[in-house]
């Protein structure tokens, strides 16, 4: 079964008094499967990052359906429902943070939910472990680095314990190793408890990691499939205001000076033996 | 040549008398020359806001001196009050401090404040707006009616149009996509080359620093503890990784070439060096 389900999705806000109304969305048809990871990636104002809070009812859809497993987010009754298996974290983390200690923070959403509090105790704990943050338990947020406050952040949507996690630019205001850290922590999410992972980004390296990639241009998708496939379209994305990771730069260029190399080598390590096998020709 | 603006063992210690004391920088000493493009790096904490912060007198060192020019900073309350005129720093996200009713007024704020002549803030406010790719049909609007990219480009205008002699860009890039990226680092580029100022230019993106800097300097641990070219730089991918950066993807390839026996360079950071390496290293290996 699809974890989430967009069927002719569409999407506007509502126009200012005399304005028109410009869509955001179009007709979008989409299903991810349970498990899966995938990256949304796009232009500043493409859609992606609406197309996200369709997923978790921030928003609603203005024409179409979305659902979550065999809910109907524009469903008031399944609201709950749906926040508890949607999770989301946003690009600062200094928004995102509510409590003045790290484990009454990872406990906010569990008690909202009106978790009994062993439970909660067992959530918060088995949640700051997940993300190699448990000896922080009793520490000031304000006093953490940028990943590991995002870190937390996501501690706290996995104290949901949700089925599928978004991390919308989730990435944007982290330092290499803040960002390092925050993606092995939901690759491993993603491995160990078979979470659904959707991450919208501008980073073409983090779409690397993904199974799948969705391009949204102008409310519409564009490219979809898997990262090898997506990424060798160099000209296609540059056309929309995208780029490709490094090592497909790198190997467009040779092949443009005739080397014999495949675009679909897009790891370091594929990269490098691609061009050591073109060498020996 | 003299340096422009220099620290010498500037150390600025947080709540100072205090149980909460802690230091942010400690005893740097570091200097910029007219003309130079700066790359600075250091993972989050490790003091470089608290750096730059001192390098236009918004935070006043608790020890050691900056010199603007060969003079303390500090030595006037005038002086101090000028070099923010000198020294203009562009922070993260500059957007959310955009305020004034139209697009020409915000960007003329600064040299405003300058008390510079009607004439010469409307020069200003035009030249500025032009590098930052703002036309002229956009200077009457609200600066709140904007895209992000152009909001950010307004709140960059600004700085800008005080013809700082110093310019310090906090992460300008951070939050947008990769084609908003590169046309404001190109920007950039088309200034300095204009102006022949002086860049700073901090990021998270070892890319964009290799592609822009000519210089980089690392912080960790409130010190500086590396400042050389890009190439001395990226060599030492090791102790990057050991405190929180990296090496641009490029340096990762080549090390992977390397390590399959192709002699590229180690410390190669743009895909067009390295593709000329490559080129070379075939050519010869084919005999030709």
């Amino acid at each position: 079964m699809s974890m989430l389900r967009t069927e002719h999705l569409s999407f506007a806000y509502p126009a200012a008094e005399g304005g028109k109304i410009v869509p955001v969305l179009k007709e979008i048809n989409l299903e991810i499967d349970r498990g899966s990871i995938v990256a949304i990636l796009g232009h500043n104002g493409s859609g992606k990052s609406t197309l996200s809070k369709h997923f978790n009812a921030v928003y609603l859809p203005s024409g179409g359906k979305v659902w979550v497993e065999e809910f109907d987010t524009a469903d008031e009754a399944a609201l709950l429902e749906i926040r508890r298996r949607v999770g989301m974290v946003f690009q600062n983390p200094d928004n995102q943070i509510v409590a003045n200690v790290v484990e009454e923070d990872v406990a906010f959403a569990p008690e909202n939910l009106g978790v009994p509090t062993d439970e909660i105790r067992r959530r918060v704990d088995a949640s700051l472990a997940a993300v190699g943050m448990s000896e922080f338990t009793r520490h000031a947020p304000h006093l953490l680095s940028g990943g590991q406050k995002q870190r937390v952040a996501i501690a706290g949507v996995l104290a949901m314990e949700p089925e599928c996690i978004i991390l919308d630019e989730a990435t944007a205001m982290l330092d290499p190793k803040g960002r390092r850290d925050v993606l092995e922590t939901v690759q491993r999410l993603n491995r160990e408890k078979g979470m659904t992972v959707i991450m919208i980004t501008h980073h073409m390296d983090e779409a690397e990691l993904a199974d799948r990639v969705i391009v949204m241009n102008r409310g519409e998708i564009y490219l979809d499939g898997a990262p090898r496939e997506i990424f060798q379209k160099v000209d296609e994305l540059r056309r929309i205001g995208l780029t490709v990771p490094e090592t497909v730069k790198l190997l467009d260029a040779l092949r443009q000076a005739g080397w014999n190399v495949p675009l679909s080598a897009i790891s370091v390590e594929e990269c490098a033996d691609a061009i050591a096998a073109a060498m020996q020709q | 040549m003299k340096p422009i603006l220099k620290t010498e063992n500037l150390t600025h210690i947080y709540s100072a008398g205090t149980p909460f004391q802690r230091s942010a920088v400690e005893h740097v000493d570091f200097a910029v020359y007219p003309g130079e493009f700066v790359g600075v790096i250091g993972h989050t904490g490790s003091g470089k806001s608290t750096f730059i912060q001192h390098l236009n007198g918004l935070l006043k060192p608790t020890e050691g001196r900056v010199l603007f020019n060969g003079q303390d900073i500090w030595s006037s309350a005038r002086v101090t009050h000028e070099t923010r005129f000198h020294v203009g720093l562009v922070f993260q996200y500059p957007e959310y401090q955009l305020f004034e009713e139209t697009v020409y007024k915000d960007i003329a704020f600064g040299p405003g404040n300058m008390g510079l002549g009607a004439e010469e803030i409307d020069r200003r406010v035009r030249e500025a707006a032009g590098f930052v790719g703002i036309g002229e049909e956009l200077l009457q609007q609200s600066p709140f009616e904007l895209s992000g990219g152009q909001k950010r480009r307004v709140a960059i205008a600004g700085v800008l149009a005080m013809e700082p002699e110093v310019l310090i860009l906090d992460e300008p890039t951070a939050g947008l996509d990769p084609a908003g990226c590169e046309s404001i680092l190109a920007e950039i580029r088309q200034y300095h080359r204009a102006k022949n100022n002086t860049i700073l230019l901090v990021s998270h993106s070892m890319e964009e620093i290799a592609r822009n800097a000519q210089r980089i300097v690392v912080l960790d641990e409130r010190h500086i503890v590396m400042d050389g070219t890009p190439r001395d730089i990226f060599s030492r991918a090791q102790e990057l990784e050991r405190i929180g950066l990296d090496v641009p993807e490029v340096t990762k390839i080549a090390a992977a070439l390397r390590r399959r026996g192709i002699p590229v360079d180690a410390s190669v950071y743009t895909t067009e060096a390295l593709k000329e390496q490559l080129q070379s290293l075939k050519g010869g290996g084919a005999g030709c």
